[in-house]
């Protein structure tokens, strides 16, 4: 039993990181109509800024937590002001093209100068040791990053769908034109869309750090994961993409207790029955 | 029946040309539309264009309103050269567009759709003000903005531009599939907008309809503006009407 607890937190830990990052592919789609492949590569890149600013300037992780996303986030801006939004109104590919293209040479400097093995990060005094829970033990750390993601993602959530900004970010979804010529700078919400979605990939990074270590590759081995939960959930659909992350990464604990051969393979079956029935997703709109 | 006044904002004053557009042709993608449209309005008018169907109406709306990709030639307003100018930019002037597909967002409910186009200057019509123009809006505030009926579509694409304090509306077809008695009480908004000093240009195939709020008449055909006349003109080119619009 222990142990099936345990695998259920890794899944709900591994479900923090899939929710945050597909919830930042959801928005960056609904608004650019971009499959952002670069998303793991600014995953990573959160998690470096960490450890940067840990070792180049002592700057502690709950500031990093605020820092990392916003120089992701402006980093992020500028690839969409010099390059993406070139490619507005092209069909999906040349995003994509772009954006996997953009990966590979981020991700290619940071093992350049890096390598591939991790460097450490460590976890912040307060959040280290655990609690017994009597029927498991609990890392302090884990059911911070369990709860902090779902605090950041019902708030991101909220911030959609529930606010005059929201408002704009749907309706320029929807009708672009239209948005802009009511008087709203519709490119500039298309930037900070995208500073925001990469933004959210980065916080996901600094989280990840302290579990998983600081690696180049790390958002290649995440991201494809991801592209199998946005399209579980649906493209573009804000809660789809939350309630999908977290229900896979259990999902996929589950599976690595009885029956851990496939816990590897469970997500892209799942991928592949959700295509057959529902190809827009579980909870996606007809594009 | 004393009616409180609606806007507060002084109008620019009757009689002067507010928009002028001269030479304009426009482009969707590799297709020319527009092949040289010549118009004014004037504050404080109804002006009214008229044609068939893709004569290009809708398209020098949208031309005015910055939302067609290749336009040239020139379009004047307030004075200043908006040929050029990005569609936020003209809304801030103080230019608002009502499209012919209504352009109500589904993923909004009423009151965000309502909400939704930023104040462009003081003086826009106030939440009672809008609702007691259209009382139905009040009532579905909280549904989504795709489930109104087509009338009240139609009012809520109206009632959002008037709250911007823009002065100068732009109507595509408000009337299209609506019901008469609808129809008569968009009638009614636009002549009391009119009445306040609004300048309202207009496009409709409902000859009829246009005939009661118009002060004068543009016909376009094949991407070129080929006649106009006064309201006043009317039944002395009523046999040509006929001819341009074949009905």
């Amino acid at each position: 039993m222990q142990a099936l607890y345990a695998q259920l937190l890794v899944g709900l830990i591994n479900g923090s990181f899939y929710a945050l990052l597909s919830l930042g592919l959801a928005v960056i789609f609904g608004m650019l109509n971009i499959i952002n492949f670069a998303h793991g590569a600014l995953y990573m890149m959160g998690a470096f800024v960490a450890y940067f600013l840990l070792n180049l300037g002592g700057i502690n992780y709950w500031w990093a937590l605020l820092i990392a996303p916003v120089i992701v986030g402006i980093f992020g801006m500028i690839l969409e002001r010099t390059m993406l939004q070139w490619l507005a109104g092209l069909d999906h590919l040349y995003g994509l093209l772009l954006t996997f293209g953009l990966a590979l040479i981020i991700q290619g400097v940071f093992q350049n100068y890096f390598g591939s093995s991790g460097l450490p990060y460590s976890i912040p005094d307060v959040l280290k040791g655990g609690m017994n829970l009597g029927f498991m033990y609990l890392p302090i750390y884990r059911a911070w990053v369990v709860i902090f993601s779902l605090i950041v993602c019902i708030g991101t959530w909220y911030l959609i769908e529930r606010t005059r900004l929201g408002a704009y970010l749907r309706a320029a979804t929807e009708n672009p034109t239209l948005v802009r010529a009511f008087g709203i700078n519709v490119p500039r919400m298309i930037t900070l869309t995208y500073g925001l979605g990469v933004g959210l990939a980065a916080l996901a990074g600094v989280l990840s750090a302290p579990i998983n270590q600081v690696r180049p590759l790390m958002g290649e081995n995440v991201i494809i994961v991801v592209f199998a939960v946005v399209v579980i959930g649906g493209m573009g659909s804000i809660m789809g993409s939350i309630i999908t992350g977290f229900a896979l990464g259990v999902i996929e604990g589950l599976t690595k207790y009885f029956y851990p051969e496939a816990s590897n393979t469970v997500v892209f079956v799942l991928m592949v029955l959700v295509l057959l029935v529902k190809p827009t997703g579980l909870t996606g709109r007809a594009a | 029946m004393a009616e409180a006044k609606l806007a507060e904002a002084p109008a620019t004053e009757a009689g002067i040309e507010v928009l002028s557009v001269k030479d304009l042709q426009a482009w969707y993608g590799e297709s020319h539309i527009l092949h040289g449209i010549n118009f004014s309005v004037k504050a404080g008018e109804v002006v009214t264009l008229l044609g068939r169907n893709g004569a290009g109406k809708t398209t020098t709306l949208k031309s005015v309103m910055g939302i067609i990709g290749k336009r040239t030639g020139s379009i004047r307003f307030d004075n200043q050269e908006i040929i050029r100018t990005t569609s936020d930019r003209i809304a801030r002037m103080g230019i608002a567009f009502c499209p012919e597909e209504r352009g109500i967002f589904s993923s909004l409910d009423v009151r965000e759709n309502l909400l939704l186009p930023p104040v462009v200057r003081a003086g826009g019509l106030s939440l009672d003000q809008i609702f007691t123009l259209f009382p139905n809006l009040k009532e579905r505030l909280s549904s989504q903005g795709t489930k109104l009926s087509g009338g009240e579509q139609q009012m809520l694409a109206i009632a959002r531009i008037l709250r911007t304090g823009a002065r100068f509306l732009m109507l595509d077809e408000p009337t299209e599939g609506l019901a008469p008695v609808i129809i008569q009480q968009i009638g009614h908004t636009i002549a009391r907008l009119k009445s306040e000093g609004f300048t309202i240009l207009l496009v409709e195939q409902n000859f009829r309809f246009a005939s009661t709020v118009a002060d004068r008449y543009y016909i376009v055909e094949h991407g070129k503006v080929i006649d106009g006349f006064a309201n006043s003109e009317l039944s002395a080119n009523m046999d040509k009407l006929h001819t341009y619009l074949g009905v």
